[in-house]
């Protein structure tokens, strides 16, 4: 107990400073180079404190404003939503390794958001292309959910079976689109499938936040269900859960949360994967402490990987989906290794 | 306590449960016993209100159990499944007071820790507080269950074959507490296939065959020679230890 409750100290710390450090960081860097004092005294400016570090250049003000903070909320956003996503999926799955882009729940979201780009349906409004995303994510989290659960558990080669199978629809749909769209149509499909923060404004940020923030509040505040779902269906069931409910909430939630962060960014791999595994090998799997962990994590990962994808190349912006799965690949692999040794199997 | 009267179970065309009537009372630890796929866990889901039957009804306190709400009826039965699985590596402390969330917001929830570490020495599981459920072995994990199920605090406990993965010691542990249950003023019901064991320590056995109720009562009434062969099909020797029958089946000198 009192490890873990060491741990969990260290952990807070260590996310703290990654998440200021990657946010003051993703601010100064750039083709414009703005110094930390900058930053600093242009923040505390806009809360309302008079201060000398504050820039007098007014393109270094919209440069931090227009530009930069916006494309670090979204990371922040963004992040902590996938990881909390990916958390949820777990608990309901009963396995560490159901995740939105693995079993095709970002595909689904995709495809959505590219109908609506191809046909150029704006029914709804601005937020047409977000809640096609929001349908087609929710369709594919039902889809693998109702095919690969049997007993209230998953079998590993089943869960990614289904992945595969949903991964393989989502993208013959992509492909069809791509190819009846036309060139800016095209364009925008292309930016869907690796996955991008470049260009995020302030309204589009507040938009995931809000839906980011509501989501982990209610994933938290079902934490303790979550817990005793995985001891099982049965168990759960005889202390109390409603079972039924609760999945279905979850489901959801998941599509919620997967589906705005696609809808604005695209497709955005193993963040749900990666993030919540480190911190339950850190702090354990109670879901309370793991869905915040994971929010905090999730966005400081997410702010660092943006970094590094604008910044890795002199002058080009690398699609951030390219990066994290170029790292969340191996990781994947490693667990399916580990898990495939402790179980004696790929059950 | 929980009473089901006439109640019939179809699973999938065929009938596995049928007409059968019986009583958990307070105070009493009544054993379901009878051959692999008699029907016993079946009963024992239709008794604890997860399987709803087909036919007849099941009451607890005289309401219906259907009509309870899942939050209510886990603070007044718990079940000990034979399956006991965790996703995640909880730790065992965690998963024992996972037995205490249905009181979570009620008066009941102050006494948390007591009930807790009460288990876990009941279970004999307290060395093994900090470790990894996914860590330890098939009777350990089912120890760390029991100690969750007791850890609940429940006026009806039903035990599905408890003693399956343990040592004899354990075994003998596991039964010794649910009588001591009993004699607090529980009702424990408990499926086993070792019938000396239930003999020893049930007021009231339930044989179940063929999906019906063949006998119920004490030991000695149920456990007489000539049923037990027709039941299990196998030659036996019916000795009495202590007063309470032991049934040892005919074995062949090599």
């Amino acid at each position: 107990m009192t490890g873990r409750a060491a741990r969990a100290t260290l952990l807070s710390v260590v996310l703290a400073v990654v998440l200021v450090g990657g946010v003051v960081l993703s601010a100064v860097t750039g083709q414009l180079p703005i110094s930390p004092g900058e930053v600093v005294g242009s923040v505390l400016r806009a809360v309302g404190i008079q201060n000398d570090w504050a820039p007098d250049d007014r393109i270094v003000e919209s440069t931090l404003w227009v530009v930069r903070f916006p494309r670090v909320a979204m990371a922040l956003a963004v992040g902590a939503a996938l990881a909390v996503a990916g958390a949820v999926m777990q608990a309901i799955f009963g396995n560490p390794l159901a995740e939105p882009g693995v079993v095709g729940v970002s595909a689904g979201g995709a495809f959505g958001a590219s109908i609506a780009i191809v046909f150029g349906l704006t029914a709804l409004g601005t937020g047409t292309v977000a809640v096609f995303a929001f349908a087609g994510g929710l369709a594919a989290t039902l889809l693998v959910y109702f095919v690969s659960r049997s007993n209230g558990r998953t079998e590993v080669v089943t869960l990614l079976l289904t992945g595969i199978a949903v991964n393989a629809f989502a993208g013959a749909g992509l492909a069809f689109l791509i190819f009846v769209a036309d060139s800016g149509s095209r364009e925008q499909i292309v930016f869907w499938q690796l996955g991008s923060l470049n260009g995020s404004l302030w309204p589009e940020a507040a938009i995931v936040a809000t839906v980011t923030v509501i989501g982990t509040i209610v994933a938290v505040t079902l934490g303790r269900r979550y817990d005793l779902l995985a001891l099982g269906e049965r168990n759960a069931r005889h202390l109390g859960v409603n079972v039924e409910a609760l999945r279905i909430g979850s489901i959801v939630l998941v599509a919620l949360l997967t589906g705005v962060a696609v809808a604005f960014c695209g497709i955005i791999a193993f963040v749900g994967l990666v993030v919540p595994h480190v911190i339950r090998m850190a702090i354990g799997p109670g879901h309370r402490a793991l869905l915040i962990a994971s929010a905090v994590g999730g966005g400081a990962l997410m702010v660092l990987s943006d970094l590094l994808a604008r910044s890795l190349v002199a002058g080009s912006d690398l699609p951030i989906g390219l990066l994290t799965s170029l790292i969340g690949g191996p990781f994947f692999f490693y667990l399916l290794f580990r898990q495939r040794s402790k179980s004696g199997g790929w059950a | 306590m929980i009473r089901a009267d006439r109640v019939g179970v179809d699973l999938s065309g065929t009938t596995v449960l049928d007409d059968v009537t019986i009583e958990v009372i307070r105070g009493e630890v009544l054993a379901l016993v009878g051959p692999n796929g008699a029907g016993k866990s079946t009963l024992l889901g239709v008794l604890s209100g997860e399987h709803p039957p087909s036919r007849g009804s099941v009451t607890i306190d005289g309401r219906p159990i259907a009509r309870i709400r899942s939050g209510e009826l886990a603070k007044l039965r718990s079940v000990l499944t034979q399956e006991n699985t965790v996703s995640f590596p909880f730790l065992v402390s965690e998963v024992v007071a996972m037995g205490r969330s249905p009181w979570a917001r009620s008066e009941e929830s102050r006494d948390d820790l007591a009930e807790v570490t009460a288990a876990l020495g009941a279970a004999d599981i307290t060395h093994l507080a900090d470790r990894r459920y996914t860590q330890l072995s098939g009777g350990e994990k089912a120890r760390v269950a029991f100690a969750r199920v007791l850890a609940q605090r429940t006026p009806v406990i039903f035990l599905d074959e408890p003693t399956a993965a343990l040592d004899l010691r354990h075994q003998e542990d596991v039964m010794r507490e649910a009588r001591r249950l009993a004699t607090n003023g529980a009702a424990v019901v408990v499926v086993l296939h070792d019938l000396s064991l239930a003999s020893a320590y049930a007021d009231r056995l339930a044989l179940v065959a063929g999906g019906r109720l063949e006998a119920v009562g004490t030991p000695a009434d149920v456990l007489t020679q000539q049923r037990v062969e027709r039941v299990y099909g196998v030659r036996v020797h019916l000795h009495e230890v202590g007063g309470r029958p032991v049934v040892v089946p005919v074995r062949s000198a090599t």
